[in-house]
């Protein structure tokens, strides 16, 4: 049953991500993987179409997998698993706010997430990155191929103006520029 | 009296809600500035310190900063007839963007230039997901547990292939156990 698994699997994402954004890729690299969902090129892809689109990743991602999975009620059932867990658990907490912020749980428990999210984000970077990089396995052949050079390159250039705080929608567009640019004149 | 007056609020939540969803890009803290206009100042449901708390609320529960502040600012509002409203008016826009937005893919993925496209893109997003993955080191606590903790849980989930909500849950044990003989000892 496509729907109820579209509904659980994005209400696990939506009750283990702490932090929101980009925090919720680890969580969303797997689950696409481990149900053949998506390929990891694909949802690159769409974390670039999330980010020049309004709205929260997290709704854009459960929107977009649940629609290619199950049309327009696969794409209901999927975001309304992401979005129901934060719902509950803030009708509660915004009654006991003062206890909430207080406990020393909730603190001890932040304590170990924040550092987790980081190594599970350096983990599917580590994923992403090796799909970008070598498409088609990693062979000692790849580094002899132009199109390795050519992502190498847009990497570097985007990660430059990246830091130095361009806009991430304008290094999208240039990204896309340069791609096509180097694939009709190169590749 | 105030049920009256939260019921009448709620195509109001809706509206605030639906804008906010529409006009942000990216998401996450970005929303943030837009939500305290739109509900401080115009609107005058909460007051700046609310906002404020929102924001430490969302980092400490789950899922999306938009959904949780939505959900949060409704309730104050309108109780849980208000706190739907605002949630799914702060969804809504997203929701048909993406439909339409997977439509188009579909009928132009196959295109040569949409190709060499997401060829440049993905490598672009690459380094926009490690720019993020920066700013979140910076904002994360250090100290020699959290260096651990990270350590381990990109062992757990890069090398191991462990379970990525299995390594969350470890996270969360380890930070709670250390916090908390950590307390116990300062009491001595």
């Amino acid at each position: 049953m496509i729907y109820l698994d579209l509904f659980w699997t994005f209400f696990k994402i939506g009750l283990f991500t702490f932090g929101g954004g980009y925090a919720m890729l680890p969580l969303i690299q797997a689950a696409v993987a481990d149900h053949g969902w998506l390929s990891t090129e694909a949802l690159l892809n769409f974390v670039a179409v999330s980010e020049s689109t309004p709205g929260p990743f997290a709704v854009n991602i459960a929107t977009y997998i649940g629609s290619e999975m199950g049309g327009i009620p696969g794409a209901a059932c999927a975001t309304l698993g992401v979005a129901l867990p934060s719902f509950l658990i803030i009708l509660i907490v915004a009654r006991c706010y003062e206890r909430f912020r207080a406990s020393r749980i909730v603190s001890g428990v932040m304590t170990g997430l924040k550092p987790a999210v980081i190594g599970l984000i350096g983990s599917a970077i580590l994923t992403m990155g090796s799909a970008v990089l070598f498409p088609g396995g990693f062979t000692a052949a790849v580094f002899t191929t132009l199109s390795f050079w050519v992502t190498v390159v847009i990497f570097a250039v985007v990660a430059v103006l990246a830091f130095k705080k361009v806009h991430p929608i304008l290094l999208i567009c240039l990204s896309a520029v340069l791609g096509i640019a180097a694939g009709y004149l190169l590749l | 009296m105030e049920e009256k007056r939260g019921r009448s609020q709620l195509l109001p939540l809706f509206l605030t809600f639906f804008k906010i969803g529409a006009f942000t890009f990216g998401g996450g803290y970005a929303m943030i500035p837009l939500i305290q206009r739109e509900t401080v100042e115009s609107r005058k449901w909460i007051t700046d310190e609310d906002v404020l708390e929102i924001i430490a609320i969302a980092e400490s529960t789950p899922g999306p900063i938009a959904i949780n502040s939505a959900t949060f600012v409704g309730s104050r509002v309108a109780g849980m007839a208000g706190a739907a409203c605002a949630t799914l008016g702060v969804i809504l826009p997203s929701f048909v963007i993406i439909l339409i937005v997977a439509k188009l893919l579909d009928a132009f993925q196959h295109l040569r230039a949409v190709q060499y496209a997401f060829f440049g893109i993905r490598a672009g997003v690459l380094a926009l997901i490690l720019k993020a993955f920066w700013n979140m080191y910076k904002k994360c606590p250090k100290g020699l547990v959290s260096y651990c903790i990270a350590a381990g849980s990109f062992l757990l989930a890069a090398i191991l292939k462990v379970n990525v909500l299995v390594v969350i849950l470890c996270c969360a044990l380890a930070g709670l156990v250390t916090s908390l003989v950590r307390a116990g000892r300062e009491k001595k």
